[in-house]
């Protein structure tokens, strides 16, 4: 479904800024999968994300997206495939429209936007029927502004935005990490729903270990540009953070011999 | 005073359509575009052209209307293809369209490449063919009649003219609202609100601020052509200082009305733009002011109705607060909190 080649990207090259945020990565998802991918802060999680919805371009390698080469697709162009969730609970949505408004946005992501009206009758009910599934009383107020919603609303509604038209790939980044304990198990909750719903092939950043092994049937882990760890299907059930620690110191002290050989 | 609010009333509703023009792109695509100036006066200076060789007023305006969409279009492309700050794409248009508009007035001369004014004097008008069948109507006896009973004098020498104005503005208001709600009008709005979000849901946001700078320039040269048409003359000098109407009339119609829907804000800064008219007519009349002071005028109603809603909101709020903390200090004391 959503297939990384090789991909490469090193920021301000030729200064002394330099910074290699991807080296060498190859990533694969099958139809389906729900990847979660933890790193520290630099590991280029997010840069990965930015790769696939196309905010940037690598220096060399490919991103395809359903066997289609997406590589050098302009951003608005990729996301009819696309759906997003931002960390900030603000990037979203529209504050200044209305929760209708908003959903008929997200509605014809993957159709031509001609003159016809953004919110009839007929899709006013539909659009209620799909709020009613986040249970959070939004679907009775569909004419209220979404700047007047709570983070936890906004990030619930962005969520079913994105998830709507059933994109072929969803990207959550940190999309939980802005909101306070209880409302991001909220979106946990309907993140797992929606997801399983229309069986959409996902990959999520989270800083959060734990939600990253409750969610998802593989596990990825990212350190300096790469991908260091790679948990499949059938090993996800069980881990456990202490698994990951452990996994994590082992494959670092692994890796600094191996790199010390190359040079070498 | 009757037919001089009269005339500033007629005047408002037909700038009500730049400012309608002007609210799209200030307040919806959240672009500060100052093409305004130059592609009013397109407006006026296309349609005088084409009147004064001949053409039907119908299809005069409509040609004023499309030069005025490619004027914002141009100045769209300067922007999201060219990548130069929307102030200075704005600007960039503005200076440029003034000596293209020399060049078109000029299209009506022989002798020269570049005119600065065309009088419109004996042409039929949109207004002067619609009075022909307005006359014999009889609806202007009656009215003034009525007037003349109420002991206003002078009366306005026709009641036609305002009724053309209100019956295109409110078709151009109407039409606003609508496409406000269509799906490109949808993501032309959350283009300004939040351009990150409407790119992750594939909307080319650059066509998309191209389409929406061309749709407000269009508004505005039409408006630019009804004042040709209205005032007789298209002059290069009726521009100056358009973009601050425009943006007086936003202004003061948000400050009265607010900005609750669509519906009401449109309607409001068509009010907008008519109470801009009554005040400016208002201040003119004042002995010590002369026409050379319109501008500082139009300035000063400007900073007023920026300033004088944020004085009122920071007292209100001061107000409220002061009555909070006196709750409290009772509540402390052990009192009833006061309701």
């Amino acid at each position: 479904m959503l297939k990384l080649e090789h991909i490469n990207k090193i920021f301000n090259e030729g200064t002394p800024d330099e910074k290699v945020a991807l080296n060498e990565i190859n990533l694969h998802l099958a139809p389906g999968d729900f990847v979660t991918i933890i790193g520290s802060n630099g590991a280029g999680k997010s840069t990965m994300m930015n790769m696939i919805s196309g905010a940037l371009t690598p220096d060399y390698g490919t991103v395809s997206i359903d066997t289609t080469d997406v590589t050098r697709m302009p951003e608005y162009k990729r996301s009819q495939y696309l759906g997003r969730v931002f960390q900030d609970p603000m990037a979203g949505t529209a504050p200044s429209m209305t929760i209708e408004e908003n959903i008929a946005i997200a509605y014809s992501r993957n159709a031509k936007r001609t003159l016809r009206r953004g919110v009839d009758r007929e899709r006013r009910d539909f659009f209620r029927t799909s709020l009613e599934r986040l249970h959070l009383n939004l679907e009775n107020r569909l004419n209220a502004k979404v700047g007047l919603l709570s983070g936890g609303e906004r990030q619930a509604l962005s969520l079913l935005m994105a998830t709507f038209t059933k994109p072929a790939i969803l990207l959550l980044d940190e999309h939980t990490a802005a909101l306070d304990p209880s409302r991001a198990e909220l979106i946990t909750r309907l993140t797992k729903e929606l997801v399983e719903a229309d069986n959409l092939t996902t990959l999520m950043v989270t800083h959060n270990m734990q939600q990253a092994l409750d969610l998802g049937n593989r596990l990825i882990m990212m350190d300096k540009g790469q991908i260091i760890l790679q948990i499949d299907e059938a090993t996800k059930p069980g881990l456990t953070i202490p698994d990951l620690m452990a996994e994590f110191e082992r494959i670092r002290g692994e890796k600094m011999n191996s790199d010390r050989a190359l040079l070498g | 005073m009757f037919t001089a609010l009269f005339g500033s009333v007629e005047q408002g509703i037909i700038y009500a359509i730049m400012a309608l023009g002007v609210y799209l792109t200030f307040r919806v695509l959240d672009f500060p575009d100052l093409t305004v100036d130059g592609s009013f006066v397109t407006g006026a200076a296309t349609a005088a052209m084409m009147i004064v060789l001949g053409y039907h007023p119908i299809i005069a305006t409509l040609v004023a209307i499309v030069a005025g969409f490619f004027a914002g279009c141009m100045t769209g492309l300067l922007h999201t293809k060219g990548k130069i700050n929307p102030l200075l794409s704005g600007i960039l248009m503005m200076i440029a369209l003034w000596s293209i508009n020399l060049r078109i007035m000029g299209l009506t001369a022989d002798n020269t490449i570049g005119r600065s004014n065309i009088p419109l004097l004996n042409e039929g008008t949109i207004f002067t063919q619609f009075y022909s069948f307005w006359s014999k109507v009889g609806i202007d006896d009656a009215l003034n009649g009525m007037l003349k009973n109420m002991g206003i004098t002078p009366v306005p020498s026709t009641w036609g003219t305002l009724l053309v104005v209100v019956i295109i503005t409110v078709i151009i208001k109407i039409i606003v609202d609508w496409f406000l709600k269509t799906e490109v009008g949808l993501a032309i709005r959350a283009t300004g609100d939040n351009k990150r979000m409407i790119r992750s849901f594939s909307a080319n946001t650059d066509r998309l601020i191209i389409l929406g700078l061309g749709i407000s320039n269009a508004l505005v040269a039409f408006s630019g052509a009804l004042i040709a048409q209205y005032a007789k003359y298209a002059d290069i000098g009726l521009g100056i200082g358009m973009i601050v109407i425009g943006l007086a009339s936003v202004i003061i119609g948000e400050a009265i009305f607010g900005t609750k829907t669509i519906f009401s804000t449109t309607l409001a800064v068509v009010v907008g733009a008519i109470v801009y008219r009554i005040i400016y007519a208002i201040a003119l009349r004042i002995d010590w002011l002369d026409t050379g002071d319109m501008k500082l005028i139009t300035a000063v109603i400007v900073i007023l109705a920026l300033v004088i809603p944020q004085v009122l909101n920071k007292r209100k709020q001061q107000k409220s607060k002061a009555k909070r903390l006196a709750e409290k200090q009772l509540t402390k004391q052990g009192g009833q909190p006061l309701a």
